[in-house]
């Protein structure tokens, strides 16, 4: 494929340094032994999840559209190690991940995926529209770009009350095209709101390559008419995501307004379950997931410092393979939504 | 031949103004460009520039004057060489008498808003929620909209109001006239040209727990931000199951306003109450205003608020109570009667009124009811009128397909076949983009004439 070679992600060499504002991407910064720990569990949870998902797609459990959030990882594990509490999040329609980060129950995700009662909206919001005001997880959004102009509406409530929380808005690059995307851009600057743009480039809008849908790929530019610093982020490596994560939410509680990061990424399967993904070559996707994987980064780490053996790493495993299993019988045998449900919820 | 200055038009909607101040004496030269007067219109005071050159030779229209109509003479100025006693010599004195012999009931109330045209005579039923013997106090409609607002942003910290010039400018329909000097620009956000995104960010703080209020300079724009009012505004109560939705009123001026074409005149009733999940008002009275945009600031739920900039200037009886909360998705009888029920709401209850009383004289008892809340609708009210009346007209400016009178009279027929004497018939505006040839213009909005034909029709009475 011609284009394969533009279309591989830069490395941890970021193209973009935010000059501007006199921000440069931050050095990827050592984990301790137990932040590994925790990565590594963590991403393991959404990566044995999303698989679980789509075998129960595949069963007929769950319906409708499913877009599974895997190879990209460390994307939200990063972001969430660099919040405090009250730190909101808003997000898309692939947002399994999102919540499973957030710590919601993966009962409630998986039953909500299979449309029962004890998912989280109670199932009537399914895989695409899922909140917590508990967690501050404002959705799970399943209109293209409509979560930045909501987040940016988030941010806009923290600097109303004058509190010292954050808003990650979190968007792919396919939505970054939208003109929403970028009123939102221009009020959160005017106004100096504290929201973190995470633009989740993972070189596909549904079929269509950054490259064939976007005049500027580098997307820690596209604050640049808004005067909103950005910076690219290799969001294979948590680490580096975690660094870049420190770095925004310190930019936003100084109340230096708003900030992109282009967090470098891809999705080993399709757009959505019904994408047999024709558009990208196999051996492109068997590159990424042999030498950039974001759990084998960090298993091969754990293993290099001898912070952890195999049988350790196999028995984290088995702990998360037997969380998503208690997540997956439950959602296949909980009851669906009494009928009286389709009339609640409507107004208050 | 002396030139002859009128009273200028200066908004769409204006039909008459104040002279608030001459700039220029009788006897002053005059050049093209000069600013000669200031005319204080229903939106703001404007400054009038002359468009010839000469003597001013005669004020006809003192500062001072209030409710001139539109195209009357208010000075006159001599030409080059024309003798200045002459060219003023008796002219406009009678008209400028007659125009000025009745001013506006509220004109000495209102502050830097002048009233356009009376509400229509009509003496309005009293309503049920505002207890008998409560003083009232004349009001136009945009004043009742702003103490609505300025009273609830008092009582609760987290309302505020985001919109494009609401701060500054004091609101493009001065609606939000004296707010941010009273509240702030933390509470008083001026917004860049940008519906679709200011419009997801007033959700964004509902859904954290704020209470906004989003102004849309007119509901034509809301077209932009459409998405998020119906995808995320009404939605999201019940896709979270509950867990969250968005406080928030999305209001301003909606339908025909006055020779604005097309792209500017449309009626969106219909269209928002077709959504669950969103309250949709529309109010005609000014009491009604006030009432209903206070009891939307406090509704947990997303509220359509649909205002009309003709109504803006109307005045109408307002209740001096502290706290005037109406409840939303009640109509109100505004004239009881026996032989047909008129049911309206917004603008279209000015067709409706004006219909009535010349119905009076011809003899028919009819009875109209303001639906004042389009969503959720008040069908026990039109029921039980329908059943005492056993006849339905209803008037509204919309398009007529899919139209809220398609709707009421669909669901009389389900509910109350059985007391219908004649058909229901729907009156609507004309199923065409809105034309801006004044004729066109008048030819496809309702008219008075065809409310009475209706009524005519059902009652059976040639």
């Amino acid at each position: 494929m011609a284009t394969a070679a533009r279309k591989a992600p830069a490395k941890t060499k970021p193209k973009s340094d935010g000059k501007s504002a006199g921000l440069s991407a931050p050095k990827p910064v050592d984990f301790t032994k137990d932040e590994e720990l925790d990565a590594y569990r963590r991403m393991l949870l959404i990566r044995r999840f999303e698989e679980k998902a789509g075998q129960l797609y595949g069963m007929g459990f769950i319906g409708g559209f499913c877009h599974l959030y895997i190879g990209q990882e460390a994307v939200v594990t990063g972001m969430k190690m660099a919040l405090i509490d009250g730190d909101q999040m808003i997000t898309a329609y692939r947002d399994h991940g999102h919540m499973l980060a957030v710590e919601l129950s993966p009962r409630g995700v998986m039953a909500e995926l299979t449309g029962r009662r004890g998912g989280l909206s109670r199932g009537k919001g399914g895989s695409m529209h899922m909140f917590s005001k508990e967690k501050h997880f404002y959705g799970g959004h399943g209109i293209v770009g409509a979560q930045v102009s909501l987040g940016t509406g988030l941010a806009f409530a923290n600097r109303y009350r004058g509190n010292n929380n954050v808003t990650l808005t979190y968007f792919g690059d396919g939505a970054a095209n939208q003109g929403q995307v970028y009123e939102s851009f221009n009020m959160a600057s005017l106004w100096k709101l504290p929201v973190i743009y995470i633009i989740e480039n993972n070189r596909y809008a549904m079929g269509t390559s950054v490259t064939r849908s976007s005049a500027e790929t580098d997307f820690s530019h596209r604050g640049a008419s808004f005067k909103i610093p950005g910076i690219q982020v290799d969001g294979m490596d948590v680490r580096a995501v975690k660094a870049a994560g420190d770095l925004a939410t310190e930019w936003c509680r100084d109340g230096k307004g708003p900030l992109i990061l282009e967090m470098q990424t891809y999705r080993y399967r399709g757009h959505s379950m019904s994408d047999p993904a024709k558009y990208r070559s196999k051996e492109e996707v068997q590159k990424m997931r042999s030498e950039r994987d974001p759990i084998e980064q960090v298993k091969a780490r754990l293993l290099d410092k001898k912070w952890a053996d195999e049988d350790e790493l196999k028995a984290v495993d088995k702990e998360v393979r037997d969380i998503v299993a208690d997540a997956a019988e439950f959602a296949q045998n909980d009851a669906e939504p009494d009928p009286s449900e389709l009339w609640t919820d409507i107004v208050l | 031949m002396p030139i002859e200055i009128l009273m200028p038009a200066l908004s769409p909607t204006m039909e008459e103004g104040n002279v608030s101040k001459w700039l220029k004496k009788e006897g002053d030269k005059v050049v093209a460009g000069d600013v000669i007067a200031e005319i204080e219109t229903d939106k703001a005071t404007m400054e009038v520039e002359a468009v010839d050159e000469g003597t001013l030779a005669k004020i006809v229209v003192p500062a001072g004057t209030e409710g001139v109509k539109v195209n009357t003479l208010i000075a006159v100025l001599a030409v080059d060489g024309e003798d200045i006693d002459k060219a003023g010599e008796g002219v406009g004195e009678e008209p400028a008498k007659a125009e000025t012999a009745a001013p506006a009931p509220a004109a000495a109330k209102s502050e830097g808003a002048a009233p356009v045209a009376a509400a229509p005579r009509t003496e309005i039923a009293a309503d049920p929620d505002i207890p008998a013997g409560t003083e009232m106090v004349s009001t136009t409609v945009r004043e009742a909209l702003r103490d609505a607002m300025a009273e609830e942003m008092r009582r609760d910290g987290d309302v505020f109001v985001m919109g494009e010039e609401v701060a500054e400018y004091q609101g493009a329909y001065k609606i939000t006239q004296g707010l941010l000097q009273e509240f702030g620009a933390r509470r008083v956000v001026d917004t860049p040209i940008t519906e679709h995104g200011f419009a997801g960010v007033g959700v964004g703080a509902a859904m954290a727990g704020l209470r906004p209020i989003v102004e849309f300079m007119t509901f034509n724009f809301a077209m932009q931000a459409i998405d998020h009012i119906i995808n995320s505004a009404a939605k999201t109560l019940y896709m979270s199951g509950g867990q969250m939705g968005a406080p928030i009123v999305f209001r301003g001026p909606n339908g025909a306003a006055a020779r604005v074409a097309a792209q500017h005149s449309q009626c969106y009733a219909a269209w928002y109450s077709h959504i669950p999940g969103l309250k949709v008002v529309m109010p005609y009275t000014a009491a009604d205003a006030k009432g209903l945009l206070k009891a939307a600031i406090r509704d947990p739920n997303p509220v359509i608020f649909l205002e009309n900039e003709i109504l803006y200037g109307q005045s109408f009886d307002v209740p001096k109570i502290d706290d005037f909360v109406l409840p939303i998705g009640k109509a109100r009888i505004h004239k009881s009667g026996k032989e047909v029920t008129i049911v309206s709401f917004g603008i279209g209850m000015s067709y409706t009124v004006k219909a009535e009383a010349e119905l009076r004289g011809m003899g028919i008892d009819a009875e109209i009811i303001d639906l004042r809340t389009i969503r959720p609708l008040d069908f026990d009210t039109i029921i039980a009128s329908v059943k005492k009346t056993n006849r339905l007209v209803v008037v509204e400016e919309g398009f007529p397909q899919s139209s809220v009178g398609d709707h009421i009279a669909n669901q009389v027929s389900q509910r109350a076949f059985d007391f219908l004497d004649a058909p229901v018939i729907t009156i609507a505006g004309k199923d065409v983009p809105m034309p801006y040839a004044a004729n066109l213009e008048k030819l496809a909005l309702p008219n008075v004439a065809e409310v009475i034909e209706a009524v005519k029709a059902v009652t059976y009475r040639g």
